[in-house]
């Protein structure tokens, strides 16, 4: 183990954070739990299951509406959760964070609120290779509504994008620019304040992709300079069904709502609905109240952490596993791109990612297997699959060795 | 719940050197599977002769169990009439789903018994064996669609 682990470790306490994470002490097969996918969901801190709980057996009530106390309660708690969020994206105000279900949510919101109405036939989005399905299908589905075209921005062999590369496609057509800020397939972490400088120096909007980004780095939408910005609770240690859509208040007060119904009205009558003001006008119906108060749960203990220790501590398992992996004959790691965030995706000759999964498994060891929701980097890379060991501040460099032997023992089961 | 249950000595032959792997010239169907779950594709190719199966060969790129699967398939059913390659189809699905599935007279194929005690491969040993059904059970062998493990 490299010296720089070590040092890290004394100055970040794993093992006592660890214990924060009930289900990290699983026995999984007999084996200790080695939880190495985190990009596809990351665990909940007690602290997040106990806000949850203590809501669902003290204070569940509809939100917005009754006088009674628990609506009070419920409500308080709900909008206190928003306001966390607020603080925690560096939003300049509440009327900014709209509750969605997750990324993939708030990315058809953009689409289909902001970007259909104003779509003509020959306009153009533009994002890049290296995006999730649910940066790539929405606008597909936008663009079959309007004739609009979807523009695809060149990665290159490492998993970067460059801005210049980006620049090349923006023109005069291009309506919204839309990308990752952490590629999940990849863990490339794009150059987001640059190509949002860029696109907004052509008046472009822009919308940003946080899922893979909040977990592992302060977020600040205004030093960004974007537009939208979405993320998933589940990602950042909170519940799954819950999301965020950030937008800037002028462009959302533009927004004709995306759904109707409950909550999202000021007035109604057969003749005409008025609708809520803003976030409102974008919550129709009773929303997951009990999602939102354990997001806002987790971004209580994400900013309670010593989140420079935690940045250092995860780069240095990227350092340790990319080296550790790397002296694997026959391995070969997708992806990199010189700032990365904490995951490796790799491939190893002679065993498909899936029987890698499951022999993982078999050792205790969780990652992902698969295609990531990323098919056309598959496609780049000419792969069907890759594996994917994502990682937490709560991941361990020891964690990393028993992953390198598994694929040692992977190897000679198929040798 | 072992794993060398599942990657018994059979499954790992087949998919060191897949038997019926490639290209067959001229086929007169040729049918993709295709699992969008976990990306795997594979293309299953017939040469009939009047209701029997005269010629198979899979292409495509998948895990162990796939590749195992697909070739240990081809070698079965080569030779066999419509029917009973697809009362085979029948007995294989059984086998990889239903715990008390017999699997006598299966020969190499009760291999593929290990994959029930492995939930989320199951969809990997059956998807050569759906996309031979598909071929198998259409009316006009020119005209098939791809078949994919989640629409059936």
């Amino acid at each position: 183990m490299k010296n720089i682990a070590l040092v890290n470790d004394s100055r970040f306490d794993v093992m006592s954070l660890r214990k924060d994470f009930p289900v990290l002490a699983r026995m999984i097969r007999g084996k200790p739990l080695a939880y190495l996918d985190n990009g596809a969901s990351a665990q909940r801190p007690t602290a997040v299951i106990e806000a949850v709980d203590d809501y669902e057996r003290r204070h569940h009530a509809n939100i917005h509406r009754g006088v009674h106390t628990l609506s009070q309660e419920a409500t308080g708690l709900y909008e206190a959760a928003r306001d966390k969020v607020l603080a925690f994206l560096h939003a300049v105000s509440r009327h900014e964070v709209v509750f969605v279900r997750g990324t993939t949510e708030a990315v058809n919101l953009v689409a289909q609120s902001y970007l259909r109405p104003i779509l003509k036939a020959g306009d153009e989005i533009l994002i890049t290779h290296l995006e999730h399905h649910a940066n790539i299908v929405p606008w597909q589905m936008v663009c079959e509504q309007t004739g609009a075209k979807l523009q695809v921005a060149p990665m290159d062999e490492h998993g970067e994008v460059h801005v210049e590369a980006v620049e090349a496609l923006m023109s005069d057509r291009t309506r919204l620019f839309a990308c990752a800020h952490v590629s999940n397939a990849l863990g490339t972490v794009l150059p987001v304040r640059r190509l949002v400088a860029a696109a907004k120096a052509r008046g472009i909007t822009t919308l940003i992709d946080g899922a893979q980004a909040v977990p592992h780095m302060t977020v600040d939408v205004q030093d960004l300079g974007c537009d939208f910005y979405a993320f998933s609770g589940h990602k950042l240690f909170g519940p799954t069904g819950i999301g965020i859509l950030y937008g800037r208040e002028s462009l959302l007060e533009r927004m004709p709502p995306w759904q109707g119904g409950g909550d999202m009205i000021l007035t109604v009558t057969f003749r005409k609905t008025t609708y809520n003001g803003l976030p409102y006008k974008f919550e129709a119906g009773t929303p997951n109240i009990s999602g939102a108060i354990g997001l806002g749960a987790a971004i209580d203990y994400v900013s309670a952490l010593d989140r420079d220790g935690a940045h250092a501590h995860e780069h240095a398992l990227l350092a340790y596993a990319s080296e550790t992996l790397s002296k694997i004959e026959g391995l070969r790691i997708v992806g990199t791109a010189r700032d990365k965030a904490s995951l490796v995706s790799f491939v190893v000759a002679g065993v498909h990612p899936h029987d890698l999964g499951t022999i993982l498994d078999e050792d205790g060891i969780a990652i992902r297997t698969g295609h990531h929701c990323a098919m056309p980097v598959m496609e780049y890379f000419k792969l069907p699959a890759t594996a994917r060991a994502s990682f937490a501040f709560y991941n361990t460099f020891e964690e990393i060795d028993r992953l390198n032997g598994s694929i040692r023992r992977a190897q000679s089961i198929f040798a | 719940m072992e794993l060398n249950d599942l990657y018994r000595d059979v499954i790992l032959d087949h998919n060191r050197r897949p038997r019926n792997f490639g290209v067959l010239e001229l086929p007169d169907a040729r049918v993709e599977g295709f699992n969008p779950l976990c990306g795997d594709r594979l293309t299953v190719q017939l040469k009939m002769a009047g209701d029997a199966i005269a010629d198979i060969r899979f292409e495509g790129q998948g895990c162990a169990i796939s590749t195992a699967s697909a070739s240990l398939m081809t070698e079965a059913v080569k030779g066999k009439s419509r029917t009973d390659a697809l009362a085979l189809f029948d007995r294989i699905h059984s086998l990889l789903t239903d715990d008390d599935a017999p699997s006598d007279e299966l020969g190499k194929l009760a291999a593929l018994s290990g994959v029930r005690e492995f939930p989320a491969r199951v969809k990997c040993a059956s998807l050569c064996w759906h996309t031979l059904a598909a071929a198998l059970r259409a009316p006009d062998l020119k005209h098939l669609s791809a078949v994919s493990t989640e629409t059936d």
